[in-house]
């Protein structure tokens, strides 16, 4: 008999906290499949933020440190600098990167620190109960926008990929979903992508990843995969953003 | 090793790397823009060692905690506002027992304040000055030398009590020259703690957190720090007295100040006025029972601060009511001279009843 | 003994280093000393000044709220500092830069034309070594050598700059 699916040798055999329909237990099984294939599970660091993923070292068997929220690359500074060998990436959201930690991420960014950051964006905030976040989108409700956001007074959503892109230490930054079989594959093989990068020595890489939150869109989770597709990836559209590591596929 | 010439900066910096210091992160402040500046001379090309000049305060403190999770030791500075803005980090760094050395050289404040020397920031740096329920060693040096001693010992302290080590000088200390005789060499091998965080080979998988759902798990963690903390108390407590013995007051008081009440004492000695002094090495912990023992003899003190009166409280605490404590105190930045702090000493001395 | 010494000028005239040349002689000579610079914006041009005390027990401050010498490298340092001395004090002018007579009666003044000897020299900036030679002599504070030692320390391999260091000094030494 073929084996064709079975659970990747780094992630523990748990059951995840994330409600039903959520990405984030997509994204760590992409992780924990990138890291088996490329035998990255002896060497490498990840650093959870604050949110609902903060529990990922339940999940993920790799050594992690929880870091304050939005200071996921200072602390993935710190590691790689004091740890050349290590192959570190933060897991954040997108509080963590487009609001409470611009200033680090931009900043590492910059000096393009080795380090690999996976940003899920959810367009809102999960963990606090769903609370407006800078991606949200125009118009959406949450509970402190909650007669939709409005961008005179909320401002816009914060395409903070491309903004990374402007930075000369960045080197790989693409944006996926995980909201389709075919978009799943896509965002592995960008997560094995930007891991690349890192033990190549080439720089910053990010993966921004489109994530359902069906509890705090109240949306069913085919709704919710649905909304990505027509509302989310309009405003945040899917693709490479940057690629500079002069590797074939490279732009 | 000769003596040499040296600014309280720079000496913490040298200090630092003789004591296994591989990695330094700071942001500039003044007044000890010298230690930022030397780490980047000095220690930058060493081999194995990092030096980044950070975009923040709160992004030098968490690559510190960064390079602690894998086990190397590591240091950060800064002044006043900046160690304000360090707080988050330092109790991340209490909370997931990570031993860390930061250097605080104060200046006047509140707000931006001034870049005079002050010792306004006891509060700040005793009672743990984050949120949660911690301490973190306060080391109070009052010379060149005593910096660098003092800095050895902090890398040595936040190793084997896996907490954050402060060293509480100011903007006088990191300035001024002194002559100062380095005791150690920089180690061939920097150590690297065993238990660090340096991937999972040969061992199962961990994590460092401060997150819990588990209120038990939570309680448990205090309580373990709360034993290491009884533990530091009891065993890492150290004092200078001078002239104490016959004393009928004590002048207490730390750092830069202390060098000061001990010019005025000399003085005062000189007049027959019997007055001592106790100078807290370490403001946490604080030299309680040091101050119990003096309680016993002496019934007189006065706290000699430049603040509005903040260690005071440590030594009425200390004292359990057993004596008579007077403050004199010179905020925002003013350096009191020995002189002045000598007609203070003598006036009380008459005004208590302790020449006749 | 405690000796405290105040330094000033404009920025760029070595004010800072006339001090720390003193600080440096006077350890050479295993006696107790701190040297305080003045810090912070006003020290990015404009004037500048230090503090040296020497002694041979513990200082208690490195700070001079009333020094026994004062030097003044140029007029601005002079009004300033004069009156921070000591009655009895000695106030040290750059009588090459500074028109204006001290105002009190109390103190010792010592003119000495260092910018026209290092002018002379044929090395302007080294007014500062000419008046630290004059100073020593005067004071009595570190001795010539130990302060040519202590230079040596700082210069390093600057040989060139080192002769013409050792030449101003030894010139301001001998004015007096």
């Amino acid at each position: 008999m073929k084996t064709v699916y079975s659970r990747p040798k780094s992630l523990k055999m748990a059951q995840f906290h994330y409600c039903p329909g959520c990405g984030h237990s997509i994204v760590h099984r992409l992780i924990c499949e990138v890291i088996d294939e490329m035998n990255l599970q002896e060497k490498v660091i990840g650093i959870p933020p604050a949110g609902c993923s903060v529990f990922a070292y339940h999940y993920l068997d790799i050594d992690m440190a929880e870091s304050a929220h939005g200071r996921g690359a200072a602390v993935a500074t710190g590691i790689k600098r004091a740890f050349p060998e290590a192959i570190v990436f933060t897991y954040q959201g997108d509080g963590d990167m487009a609001a409470i930690g611009t200033a680090e991420t931009i900043h590492a960014a910059n000096r393009g620190e080795n380090i690999t950051t996976i940003f899920v964006n959810n367009a809102v905030y999960g963990m606090t109960g769903g609370q407006m976040a800078p991606t949200t989108l125009p118009g959406q409700k949450t509970t402190t926008t909650p007669y939709g956001r409005d961008s005179i007074l909320e401002g816009h959503p914060l395409k903070i990929s491309e903004m990374l892109a402007l930075v000369k230490g960045t080197t790989y930054i693409e944006r996926v979903a995980v909201n389709s079989p075919a978009n799943i594959r896509k965002t592995k093989k960008a997560i094995k992508k930007a891991f690349q990068t890192q033990i190549d020595k080439l720089g910053f890489s990010v993966v921004e990843i489109l994530s359902p939150c069906p509890v705090n869109w109240k949306m069913s989770p085919l709704e919710a995969w649905r909304w990505i597709d027509k509302e989310m990836s309009q405003e945040f559209p899917l693709g490479l953003i940057k690629d500079t590591t002069g590797r074939k596929d490279a732009d | 090793m000769t003596k040499v010439l040296m600014n309280g900066s720079s000496a913490i910096a040298e200090a630092a790397i003789r004591a296994g210091c591989q990695c330094y992160f700071g942001y500039p402040i003044t007044p000890q823009n010298e230690l930022t500046e030397y780490m980047a001379t000095n220690l930058s090309r060493r081999k194995g060692c990092s030096f980044v000049q950070a975009e923040s305060e709160i992004s030098a403190i968490n690559m510190v905690y960064g390079a602690s999770l894998v086990g190397v030791r590591a240091m950060t500075s800064s002044s006043g506002p900046g160690i304000s803005l360090k707080q988050e980090g330092i109790s991340f760094l209490a909370a997931c027992e990570l031993p860390a050395v930061i250097v605080n050289m104060s200046r006047g404040g509140p707000g931006m304040g001034s870049i005079a020397a002050a010792q306004s920031d006891y509060f700040q740096a005793t009672r743990g000055g984050g949120h949660g329920d911690y301490r973190t060693i306060v080391m109070a040096p009052s010379s060149v030398q005593e910096l660098a001693d003092l800095t050895h010992r902090a890398f040595h302290l936040a190793d084997k009590y896996k907490t954050p080590v402060m060293i509480l000088g100011d903007g006088i200390l990191g300035q001024m020259m002194e002559p100062v005789k380095f005791k150690h060499e920089a180690p061939a091998e920097p150590p690297i703690r065993h238990d660090a965080l340096r991937g999972a080979k040969g061992r199962r998988s961990k994590f460092i957190k401060s997150l819990t759902s588990n209120d038990t798990e939570l309680e448990e963690l205090n309580w373990s720090l709360f034993r290491r903390y009884e533990l530091i108390k009891k065993k890492e407590t150290t004092y200078e007295t001078f002239l104490a013995d016959d004393a009928e007051l004590v002048v207490v008081a730390f750092g830069i100040a202390a060098r000061i009440a001990k010019g005025a004492i000399k003085t005062v000695r000189s007049e027959g006025l019997k007055v001592g002094l106790l100078r807290p090495v370490t403001l946490w912990p604080f030299p309680a029972e040091a101050v119990q023992e003096l309680a016993k003899k002496v019934k007189h003190y006065l706290v000699f601060e430049m603040n509005m009166g903040q260690m005071i409280e440590d030594v009425q605490l200390s004292l359990e009511g057993k004596g008579e404590v007077s403050f004199y105190g010179r905020p925002g930045g003013v350096i009191p001279t020995p002189s002045e702090v000598a007609r203070v000493i003598s006036r009380l001395y008459y005004q208590k009843g302790l020449s006749k | 003994m405690l000796i405290k010494t105040i330094f000033a000028g404009f920025g760029g005239q070595g004010v800072l280093s006339m001090g720390l040349n003193l600080a440096q002689a006077a350890m050479l000579e295993d006696k107790n000393v701190t040297y305080l610079p003045s810090y912070g914006a006003e020290v990015r041009g404009g004037t500048a000044n230090c503090t040296v005390a020497i002694s041979n027990e513990e200082i208690a401050s490195p700070v001079a709220s009333s020094p026994e010498f004062v030097v003044a490298m140029n007029q601005p340092s002079m009004i300033k500092f004069q009156n921070r001395l000591q009655s009895g004090g000695v106030l040290f002018i750059n009588s090459s830069l500074v028109e204006a007579e001290a105002s009190r009666g109390d103190i010792t003044v010592v003119n000495v034309p260092a910018s026209s000897v290092a002018e002379d020299m044929g090395s302007p900036k080294s007014a500062n070594m000419v008046l630290l030679g004059a100073f020593i002599k005067k004071s009595n504070l570190a001795s010539l050598s130990s302060v040519i030692q202590g230079l040596k320390g700082t210069m390093g391999k600057k040989q060139k700059q080192m002769a013409v260091n050792e030449k101003a000094l030894q010139a301001g030494y001998d004015l007096f």
